[in-house]
């Protein structure tokens, strides 16, 4: 076992050597233009990413027509939302989506609002998940965009996205979904969902970054984005600029694995991350944040209450894990995620995010195990709010100086 | 962002961890902070009839910089009259654990908990509390 161990996934994934070896041609021999209409060097190029294009529409049930390449999932999301906003303001000037989305999809909300575009930021359960009640009645005449995401990032809980986009089509309103977290992790598919338009990502399915995509549908209905970039016209002139055609070889390779071995990978994944949680909640007073039922089969946060996840990740020297904590921002702010889910700030400074991957062992995991278990207690023995918890002393009868 | 080798030493070591009577009236409790800011401290201070510190001890719920913040605190503090302690700036702990510039308020709170200690103890032995400027965290 070499460390430092990687258990932050969900941030991003290292690359599947095969997904390298299938990309490397493509930088020194097949390097060609993909656009090059006219020379065998462009035609190489242009086969690489014709083949890429049908791996990735595999993957989700798509045709490899409604396949655009863009930069990543970011870009996926701006171009998607940004894009339906132009294309469909004859329509109507309405968009629906979470507070637990990414900062990709809220921020680029705010900037339809600043357009003036309406955005309802829906409140999540308890649990995480949408309450699709509170989904139906915020839908209007006016809506034009349900944008919600499949696999949160940060607890994993996975939304009903066919009752969802079942709600967002009986309005008339298109359904748009961040899948980066859920693709090549579990079953997503485009037609059984009922999604128009679908944002990925490669660097989180063990391809390279800076690549990504974007489904846009083309039948019943036929969705179109206004471009958020001028240019050549290139991507059914959804995206312009030259195709970063190793990264897309490299994003289909990436693809193609994930359809292969996702099934029994999250199998194994699953079984690997119970075990954690449940020998990590033996410890007392530590809770798993989101609901464990719908939930990703790698993911698993748990917040340990009276010590901060800063300074537990610390302690947990030699693994790479994420926390909720926000000491290190200028905001001092924890996670709006597990803020939503309706969590004390406390709780939600002492939490923990384990993201397993395709190169995790057993090993890995019993170290991580070991180590966190070691460190909560440690942090507790230097806690003086686990003092007063130990001497029965309620903490929420004391005047805190918030700073 | 990496810490340095004198938090981290004050983190993996840290000096003077623990509880004093603070029924005593010779000890100065001071709690700052709170939960919903991921930082809380508690210093305490054992007072000599010389007002010269001859304990200290600490507890803190934070991150690395906040518990080798008030680690070094108490290390200061022992053996120091009250009047040098309240000298303590929280300048000089960021300067002596080279605190980046988004650790700061963690020193402030370590001078924040000193000084809440002092005034504890001289209000149980009979003194005025000194008077404190408004932190600015």
């Amino acid at each position: 076992m070499n460390l430092p161990i990687y258990l932050d996934n969900n941030a991003t994934t290292p690359m599947d050597p095969r997904v390298l070896e299938a990309m490397l041609p493509y930088f020194t021999q097949k390097f060609g233009n993909a656009a090059s209409r006219n020379h065998h060097f462009g035609w190489v190029a242009e086969e690489g990413v014709d083949y890429a294009r049908e791996q990735v529409a595999k993957l989700i049930g798509a045709s490899e027509k409604e396949i655009i390449f863009t930069s990543g999932a970011t870009e996926s999301d701006n171009l998607a939302i940004k894009g339906v906003f132009e294309m469909y303001k004859e329509k109507g000037n309405h968009i629906i989506t979470t507070v637990t989305e990414h900062k990709a999809v809220l921020d680029a909300c705010k900037h339809v609002e600043k357009l003036g575009g309406k955005v309802t930021y829906l409140p999540v359960q308890r649990d995480g998940l949408v309450d699709l009640e509170t989904l139906e009645a915020a839908m209007t005449k006016e809506t034009i965009l349900v944008s919600i995401m499949y696999g949160n990032n940060e607890i994993g809980v996975v939304q009903p996205i066919k009752q969802i986009s079942d709600i967002a089509h009986k309005y008339g309103a298109l359904f748009m979904t961040d899948a980066v977290q859920a693709v090549g992790k579990i079953s997503v598919d485009v037609n059984r969902d009922g999604i128009d338009l679908l944002a990925l990502s490669a660097h989180k399915m063990y391809g390279p970054k800076g690549v990504g995509a974007l489904y846009v549908r083309r039948k019943g209905p036929r969705v179109k984005v206004t471009a958020q970039m001028d240019g050549g016209g290139h991507e059914r002139g959804m995206r312009s600029g030259t195709l970063n055609v190793p990264g897309i070889v490299g994003l289909g390779k990436a693809c193609e694995l994930c359809y292969n071995e996702m099934e029994s990978e999250a199998a194994r994944l699953s079984v690997m991350r119970d075990r954690l949680q449940a020998e990590l909640t033996v410890l007392e007073e530590s809770y798993v944040n989101g609901n464990v039922a719908h939930r990703l089969p790698h993911v698993a946060n748990i917040s340990f209450k009276y010590v901060e996840g800063e300074g537990l990740m610390m302690a947990m020297k030699d693994l790479a894990v994420s926390s909720g904590s926000a000491c290190t921002s200028a905001s001092l702010e924890p996670s709006y995620v597990l803020k939503s889910l309706g969590l004390s700030d406390d709780l939600a400074h002492s939490s923990i995010r384990f993201g397993l991957g395709r190169f995790t062992t057993d090993e890995e995991v019993d170290y991580a195990i070991e180590v966190t278990k070691k460190a909560v207690t440690h942090l507790r023995e230097l806690s003086p709010l686990w003092e007063m918890f130990k001497e029965g002393v309620d903490l929420d009868s004391i005047e805190w100086a918030e700073h | 962002m990496a810490y340095s080798d004198k938090v981290i030493d004050h983190y993996t070591n840290p000096r003077n961890v623990g509880t004093l009577d603070k029924s005593s009236h010779k000890v100065g409790t001071g709690l700052v902070g709170a939960p919903e800011c991921g930082d809380v401290m508690r210093l305490q201070i054992e007072v000599d009839d010389n007002n010269v510190i001859t304990d200290a001890k600490f507890k803190t719920f934070g991150c690395g910089s906040a518990i080798a913040s008030s680690s070094l605190a108490t290390e200061w503090l022992k053996g120091k009259s009250i009047d040098d302690a309240m000298a303590i700036d929280n300048m000089d702990i960021v300067e002596e654990l080279a605190l980046p510039p988004v650790k700061i308020h963690c020193s402030v709170l370590a001078e924040d908990a000193i000084k809440a200690a002092i005034n504890d103890y001289r209000v149980k032995n009979g003194m005025a509390p000194i008077e404190l400027e408004k932190s600015h965290h």
